[in-house]
This record gives structure tokens, C-alpha cells and sequence, in this order.
């Protein structure tokens, strides 16, 4: 009697695991201010709810249609400098130009891939790194606009009516917000007839063109999603913190992207999240961090490509998968 | 059904399919045999948008589809499974054999991120076929393993339920039974049968003579890019040139 209750819970629990956790995750995000009010860590994790934005866009990118992209900084640093122009230089109010940006960088994303996402493997990392150092180049020269290498400030903050995100609190519920419907929409994606074609396409693309997977659509398709997200979140980094330096935009951007993709593992949407929150709280738990962030990072990434090639979290997650498998197929062959 | 005229395809000088031509009659088996290295797989790669045949038509229901991208040779309604496994490892066999239903999932991927309470129940239907096919293949104890610990015969299965699960109108087998023991060659036997029966026309590329000789109601061969024989299985078995290419000089073995 009790045994076919637990039953029935578990059944509802493993049938609804993917909403339960989002709205666990939700609650949780919810009164988190609550416990923890110091501005300097709520900074932090909003900060990583940015990174979240972009990773869970490249992850889509990377771990679902199996390519690479070393530029995403690149759309980052547009979504940023594009909401900085439009609202201080052409005076446009915060959230239009925050959708116009992310428009226009949508449709650079599509002319930049429609050439670029011909290459594959090492060229299309070269190609994508190419993209991110020329956004870099221009950000760091053309000063009269960008500011140059001394940066873009006085960024309004965003607001609704009078009501402004102008403190960390309030950021973290915009920025938050944001981040899990982002986070829904790509679970709701991955668990699709598209997810399943683009998985496919990450397994095997000559499978998946056979199954009547259009192989390059969906490849400029998800490239031009993740330059969006990017976007989103650059400009929300922007109105975040009023104040913009090219150091942020850099390839080492792009690769610590990367790396929060790879210790989340391919294709694994919850892994997105944990590799945002790892790597940009990384650098602040241990001071060695800091200060050769990238040799560590560098190495972390080398580590898992090494011994988990589908990512830390996914790897894991994958290893565990197996083995309980394998000791099902175990029990039922005796 | 299918009708090749005139395919080559030349690898640099190498010619390794030249002039093929024959038809594949609906509702029928045609099997494809031939020694190794005769063409068969590049064939069907030309045939399903792989490989592009370097000269000759592919006409499908009087369509020409030559040279046509292999998801648009897919979304027409021709289905096919691989020589060497291309399962998809990390899937689970559920999801391995819903991946044949791309085309019927919907393309648009907005509405995908939306999942609308329309999209769920279209979701609902596809998991039921699916659920099916996994039923008539003996997979459903499995069906959320992943497809990496799968034994090969049932990775054979999960490629066969995959190509199947759409009810596509031209079904290319490369090689089905390659591989197996005589107990699993029997049962995929039995559902190329069942899948013949239920209206499917199949082209099936197969090595194993005993499967081709039961199964099939036309034989096409295949002697270093070239048709050398055409007929019913009887036929075939008995034509000089059929032997000779598999044995070598017909006069040593009278």
C-alpha cells in the first residue's frame, strides 16, 4: 500500500523531474537575497547569471550541433557596446535598444555564419577566434565611439516606470529572471523534434542528414540563437554596470566561455549553468586564481577534454547512466 | 518506384560505379549483391544524397532527386540504414528511434522553445509510435538505455526500428544481417517480411545469400561498378557471369 504510493511519488517525481527542478531552482533563486545581502557576492552571482545567458546559448551551439565557436565574446562585446551606444550616444530608452541590438546581432551572427560554418574543427575555431579579435581590435581603436581602451561609462540603468535596477538586489531578481527563462526555453528546446534532430546532429552528422536533419540550416539556426543570447546578455552586463571596458571582450573571454561550456559537458543544459557559476566564482574563492586565471582555467580544460571528453557534468552524469544500465541489463539477464 | 539510369560516379580516374541502371519496383524486395568492392554502398550513397553521382538520373515516383541534399532525399519518404552502425551513442534507444521521426516533429524552432500544449501532443504521438516500433523490433525492455551499451545485434535493431518508424515508401537496407548469428538473421528475416507485406518497397544490399535467396523477389548484381545480372533469385544463381564473378573462372569448378 505504502510501497505503491512511494511508487506512484517516484513515478510523478522522475515524469516531472525537468519542472520540478526549474521551479526548485526558481524557489531557491527567490529568497537567496534574503540570506545573503552582501552587494559584493550578490554581484557575483549575477554576474554569473550573464555568463549563464551566453553559455547556455553556446552550450546549444557546442554540445548540440557538435561545432565550435571561439567569438562569442565577439557577440557578447556587440550586445554590450551596441545597448551603450544606442542609449547614451542615439538616446534610445534602455529596452527597445536592448531588442534592436539584439536584432542586429542576430543578423551579423547570420552573415558571419553563413560563410564561416562551412569550416569545421580547427578552421572554424581559427575563423570564430578571427571574428572575436576584429570586434576587439575595433572596440580597443575606434575611440570616438567605443571609448577605446579607457571604456564606456555612464550607461543608464534599466528600469520600469520609476522603478530602476540600480541596486544589486534588484538586479539579481531582473537578471535572474532573465536567466531562468533562457534556461527554459532551452530545455524546452532540447526536448523536442528539433533538440532530438540537433543531438543528432551532434552524434553523427551523416545519421542525421539521412534522417532529414537539414545539417547547415540547423547549424546557422542555433549559431544565430547563441549570438542573440549573447547579445542579451551583453546588454544587460551593460545596464548592469554602467560601465564597459574592452578587457571584458577579449578571446580569453571567449575562451573562458568555453570552459564553462566544457565543465558543464555537451549538450547538458543544467551543466551550462553549474560551468557559468564555477569558473566566474573560481577566480574569487582561491587568490592564486586570480592571478593566473587562465593558466588554470587553460588546465582545467585540458583535464576534462583529456579524461571526460563530454564534459565534466555530462560526463559524469554519463558514466553514472551506464553503469546503472549496465546493472539493469545485469539483473535482467538473471 | 526507383528508377536508376545511367549512374557513375568516378573517384578521380577511378570509376567505381559506371552506367548502373535498374529499377526497384514497388512493394517488392530487390536485393543488391555483389563481391566487395563492387559499388553497393556507394550506390545507395548516391541514391540518398550522401555521395553525388559523378553521371546518370535518379528518378523516385518519376521524380528526378539526383543530386539532391541527403534531408531532402530523406523528407521525400526514402529511409535508409548504414553498413558500418551510425546509432547515436549517448541517446537513449527511445530517443535514438524518435530521431527517425525528425520530419514529423516540426521545423520551426520557436515554437519548439514555446512548447505549446499543441507541440506536447504532437510529442505524445511521435513517443507512442515510437514506443511501437520499439515493440515490433523486441526493444522496449530498453527502450531508456543508452544506445552505447547496446549489444550489436540490438544496435542493428535500434537502426532498423529508426529507418522504419516513419513508414517511409522506399526503404535501402545496407547490410542488415552483416554480422549476426543464424537465430538473429532469421528474425530480421521475418520482419523484412513483415515489412514487405505491410506495402514497404525495399532495396536491400546483403552479402548473406541465404537471407537474398528467401527474401527477395528480384536480384540485381553488381561486378566492379557495373550490372551484370538482373532476375529473380533462380535466375541470378544460375547465370555464368554471376558465378564467375564470385568465384572466379566458372570452367575450374565444372
Amino acid at each position: 500500500m505504502s510501497g505503491g504510493r512511494r511508487g506512484q511519488l517516484l513515478y510523478f517525481i522522475a515524469l516531472h523531474r525537468t519542472g520540478l527542478l526549474v521551479g526548485l531552482l526558481a524557489a531557491a533563486l527567490l529568497v537567496y537575497p534574503c540570506l545573503e545581502d552582501n552587494p559584493y557576492t550578490l554581484g557575483l552571482t549575477n554576474l554569473i547569471a550573464i555568463n549563464g545567458i551566453i553559455v547556455l546559448g553556446l552550450n546549444l551551439f557546442i554540445g548540440y550541433t557538435g561545432q565550435i565557436s571561439l567569438g562569442h565574446a565577439g557577440f557578447f562585446a556587440l550586445g554590450a557596446y551596441g545597448s551603450a551606444i544606442a542609449t547614451v550616444t542615439a538616446g534610445l530608452p534602455p529596452w527597445p535598444a536592448m531588442a534592436l541590438v539584439a536584432v542586429l546581432v542576430g543578423m551579423i551572427a547570420l552573415v558571419v555564419g553563413i560563410p564561416v560554418l562551412r569550416l569545421t574543427g580547427h578552421y572554424l575555431a581559427m575563423a570564430t577566434l578571427g571574428f572575436n579579435f576584429v570586434i576587439h581590435t575595433v572596440l580597443l581603436e575606434w575611440d570616438e565611439v567605443t571609448g577605446g581602451p579607457s571604456g564606456f561609462s555612464g550607461i543608464p540603468s534599466l528600469a520600469v516606470g520609476q522603478w530602476a535596477f540600480d541596486s544589486e538586489i534588484r538586479l539579481h531578481y531582473l537578471l535572474w529572471a532573465v536567466t531562468m527563462l533562457c534556461l527554459l526555453l532551452s530545455l524546452n528546446l532540447v526536448r523536442s523534434g528539433v533538440g532530438r534532430g540537433l543531438a543528432a546532429l551532434a552524434g553523427d552528422e551523416t545519421a542525421a542528414a539521412a534522417l532529414g536533419v537539414d545539417t547547415r540550416l540547423a547549424k546557422i539556426k542555433v549559431f544565430v540563437l547563441s549570438a542573440v543570447l549573447a547579445s542579451l546578455a551583453g546588454s544587460l552586463f551593460a545596464h548592469s554596470f554602467g560601465y564597459l571596458s574592452p578587457d571584458s571582450f577579449g578571446i580569453f573571454t571567449s575562451a573562458d566561455l568555453v570552459t564553462m561550456v566544457v565543465i558543464g559537458g555537451m549538450g547538458s543544459i543544467w551543466g551550462s549553468l553549474f560551468g557559468a557559476g564555477l569558473i566566474t566564482v573560481l577566480p574569487e574563492w582561491v587568490d592564486l586564481f586570480e592571478t593566473y586565471k587562465d593558466f588554470v582555467h587553460g588546465t582545467i580544460l585540458v583535464l576534462v577534454l583529456m579524461f571526460l571528453p563530454q564534459g565534466l557534468v555530462s560526463g559524469l552524469f554519463d558514466m553514472i547512466r551506464i553503469k546503472i544500465a549496465l546493472r539493469r541489463r545485469k539483473n535482467a539477464a538473471a | 518506384m526507383l528508377q536508376l539510369e545511367g549512374i557513375s560516379r568516378h573517384f578521380g580516374g577511378l570509376p567505381a560505379l559506371d552506367g548502373v541502371a535498374f529499377a526497384v519496383p514497388r512493394g517488392r524486395v530487390t536485393a543488391l549483391i555483389g563481391p566487395n568492392g563492387a559499388g553497393k554502398s556507394t550506390l545507395i550513397n548516391c541514391i540518398t544524397g550522401a555521395d553525388q553521382p559523378t553521371g546518370g538520373t535518379v528518378l523516385f515516383r518519376g521524380q528526378n532527386i539526383t543530386g539532391l541534399p541527403a534531408h531532402r532525399v530523406s523528407r521525400l519518404g526514402i529511409s535508409r540504414t548504414f553498413q558500418n552502425l551510425r546509432v547515436f551513442p549517448r541517446l537513449s534507444v527511445l530517443n535514438n528511434v524518435l530521431c527517425g521521426l525528425t520530419g514529423e516533429g516540426g521545423r520551426s524552432m520557436i515554437m519548439a522553445m514555446l512548447r505549446l500544449p499543441a507541440l506536447r501532443h504532437r510529442e505524445r504521438l511521435l513517443r507512442l509510435r515510437a514506443m511501437e516500433a520499439l515493440d515490433r523490433y523486441q526493444l522496449s525492455d530498453k527502450a531508456t538505455w543508452p544506445a552505447a551499451i547496446l549489444a550489436y545485434g540490438d544496435r542493428k535493431r535500434v537502426e532498423l526500428a529508426r529507418a522504419t518508424v516513419s513508414r517511409p515508401e522506399l526503404l535501402l537496407l545496407d547490410e542488415p544481417v552483416a554480422g549476426l548469428n543464424a537465430d538473429e538473421t532469421a528474425a530480421v528475416g521475418g520482419q523484412l517480411k513483415r515489412l514487405r507485406a505491410s506495402g514497404h518497397t525495399i532495396l536491400l544490399v546483403e552479402h548473406d545469400m541465404t537471407l537474398v535467396m528467401e527474401i527477395a523477389d528480384q536480384v540485381v548484381v553488381l561486378d566492379s561498378g557495373r550490372c551484370i545480372a538482373a532476375g529473380t533469385p533462380t535466375e541470378v544463381r544460375r547465370n555464368p557471369l554471376v558465378l564467375e564473378a564470385y568465384l572466379g573462372q566458372t570452367e575450374a569448378c565444372a
